[in-house]
């Protein structure tokens, strides 16, 4: 809460620069549709405009540049197009009871969200999977551990095509395993990493205080180093879940998928609708937000019920 | 068959002689703890050959490492052009011009306690958001050549840096502030010789980050349009014409390139920050 107040100054600045820009952005455009309109514009003509400089358009014609503020198909959209686009496709919908018609982003971001869910999935249990037998093992430690890293500098949109060329080849109908698949792999990297540290974390004499009890190797995981893990899991899960959404994203993005916000950016950029475009941005920013969010609230409560000091 | 039964077998071979190094005597040595993951690649590669090529499987599904290898060696002048087109002009100069921009912005907004408290939020939480998402609108705003997929880049490593740099700039303890405070240096002396040392190893945390996401901006803003050379337009006309091997031999080229960019960094990150913990021992 002691933030509420910067945060909230920082973002007021971030949105007057924006809808300062929206003006000379727009400009072009707006004396374009004015002089189509006929209306006297200086100076004339939308070749001879493009010799000027923005600047001395909108000084020139200053009773233009409101229009720029109200285009249907804006280079930059003002944050409030963008918020009643945001509310068209969504809160509208909802109360017209068509949550889930293909225009809704309802819809889009149930879509990606499955996917991502998925891929979060499967990326977490790979990363725990990874995590356990690197600390167990010192062949796994040595051989795995360069290959994850390496793994994470190449560029997985490289590789988007082909994930899906191959799960189609292999009968593999739509596109939610190859997206699951793509997020998967950029999420289970902060996981193993952050399970690697967790498991660990136990200091020698809680492993040696164990040793005295004559415990197992599966006791002491399970009864030390596995719950000493859950902090620095959550972290990981926190980002995890981000990292999915993006490669969710990405794995709509550039493969003509007909559904999924990356595929409403997509399909946006093809019909040159700008506001589909930054309104599909903004949904899946909400979605990451909210997932985040939820994710610190169960880190919260479990961390809580484990007596770990929050 | 019998490339089935020979890849896995190299593949078991090469991991009982893993097994062997990793627990013997010099496992902590140099040349094993090199050794042993090169040969867990290779194994895996050669039990990719040994499938591709035991079970029949077609070069426009999945052509093996050794027909990639081919094709990356026909192909090398139009795997430099691309590579100048994507990685040198659109990602690196894209990389540039963020990671200046985010650090000059660090500095600035860290005089200001206030606007740092409110950025901190704001700027972790965009960088965690899918930004690339943002490429078809530069492209649309900067045109098809590489400014736009340096914008795109310049948009995506922007956050990471400056949450970073903002963080490593808070580092420094009430000591040693103190300390220069004794000595009676200004602000400008504090920061060059006490905050912005200590803030090394965020900065090239940020750094590592970036390089990762330079990449993929420059390439994911190729599939929105792009003139025709660059690795994301190879990429992705070669998966319509079913060139799939040159397809690979990009990714190959992808791969190096950012495995290089990251080794770079980590490489000076070493001589920079040779004082910090976790570069000791």
């Amino acid at each position: 809460m002691r933030n509420l107040l910067p945060v909230l100054t920082v973002l007021a600045l971030i949105l007057g620069i924006w809808w300062a820009a929206v003006g000379p952005m727009n400009m072009r455009a707006a004396l374009d549709i004015a002089e189509r309109g006929g209306a006297a514009v200086v100076p004339e003509g939308s070749v001879a405009r493009r010799e000027v400089s923005v600047w001395r358009l909108m000084a020139q014609n200053s009773d233009h540049v409101a229009a720029g503020y109200d285009l249907d198909r804006p280079r930059l959209p003002t944050p409030t197009q963008v918020g009643a686009e945001l509310w068209k496709t969504t809160g509208a919908m909802v109360l017209r009871g068509r949550a889930f018609s293909k225009r809704s982003l309802i819809n889009h971001g149930w879509i990606t969200l499955q996917s991502t869910l998925w891929g979060f999935l499967l990326g977490t249990t790979l990363g725990i999977l990874g995590a356990v037998a690197i600390v167990y093992s010192r062949v796994a430690d040595m051989s795995l551990m360069p290959w994850a890293i390496i793994s994470q500098t190449v560029p997985i949109v490289a590789l988007a095509p082909m994930i899906i060329v191959l799960s189609n080849q292999l009968g593999i109908e739509g596109r939610g395993v190859p997206k699951a698949i793509i997020s998967a792999y950029l999420c289970y990297f902060p996981v193993l990493v952050s399970m690697v540290k967790g498991l660990r974390s136990p200091t020698s004499s809680e492993l040696d205080l164990l040793k005295t009890y004559n415990t197992g190797p599966v006791q002491s995981f399970f009864k030390l180093r596995l719950p000493a893990s859950v902090p620095f899991l959550f972290t990981a899960l926190k980002v995890g879940i981000a990292a999915a959404l993006v490669g969710t994203i990405v794995g709509e993005l550039p493969t003509g998928a007909i559904s999924g916000l990356g595929a409403r950016i997509l399909i946006g950029d093809q019909f040159g609708t700008p506001l589909a475009i930054w309104s599909a941005l903004f949904a899946a920013a909400i979605l990451a937000g909210l997932l985040v969010t939820a994710l610190d609230l169960i880190q919260r409560v479990t961390l809580k019920r484990m007596g770990f000091r929050a | 068959m019998i490339w089935i039964v020979g890849a896995v077998a190299f593949w078991l071979g090469a991991w009982a002689l893993n097994v062997r190094i990793a627990n013997s005597a010099v496992s902590r040595a140099l040349p094993a703890r090199i050794a042993v993951p090169v040969l867990f690649g290779v194994a895996l590669l050669a039990l990719w050959e040994g499938l591709v090529r035991g079970l029949g499987v077609s070069a426009v599904i999945l052509p093996a490492p050794s027909q990639v290898a081919v094709t990356f060696a026909a192909s090398t002048d139009i795997l430099w052009v691309d590579f100048v087109q994507t990685v040198l002009k659109g990602a690196l100069r894209g990389f540039l011009i963020g990671v200046v921009a985010a650090f000059v912005t660090a500095i600035v907004i860290d005089r200001s306690a206030f606007l740092t408290r409110g950025l901190l939020p704001i700027g972790n939480f965009v960088a965690a958001l899918p930004i690339v998402g943002i490429a078809p609108i530069l492209v649309n705003w900067f045109g098809f050549d590489w400014q736009s997929k340096a914008a795109v880049v310049v948009v995506m490593v922007f956050f990471p840096m400056l949450v970073n740099t903002v963080q490593g700039l808070r580092e420094t303890d009430r000591l040693q502030r103190d300390l220069m405070h004794t000595y009676a240096a200004g602000y400008l002396q504090t920061l060059i010789k006490l905050r912005l040392p200590a803030a090394m190893p965020f900065v090239f945390n940020g750094l590592k980050i970036a390089t990762t996401l330079a990449l993929i901006g420059a390439i994911v803003a190729e599939y929105f349009g792009s003139p025709t050379r660059g690795m994301g337009f190879r990429i992705s006309t070669g998966v319509g014409s079913l060139s799939i091997d040159l397809v690979w031999a990009e990714i190959v080229v992808a791969a190096l390139a950012g495995t290089g960019f990251y080794g770079l960094v980590a490489w000076i990150e070493k001589r920079v920050t040779f004082w910090h913990p976790s570069q000791r021992g």
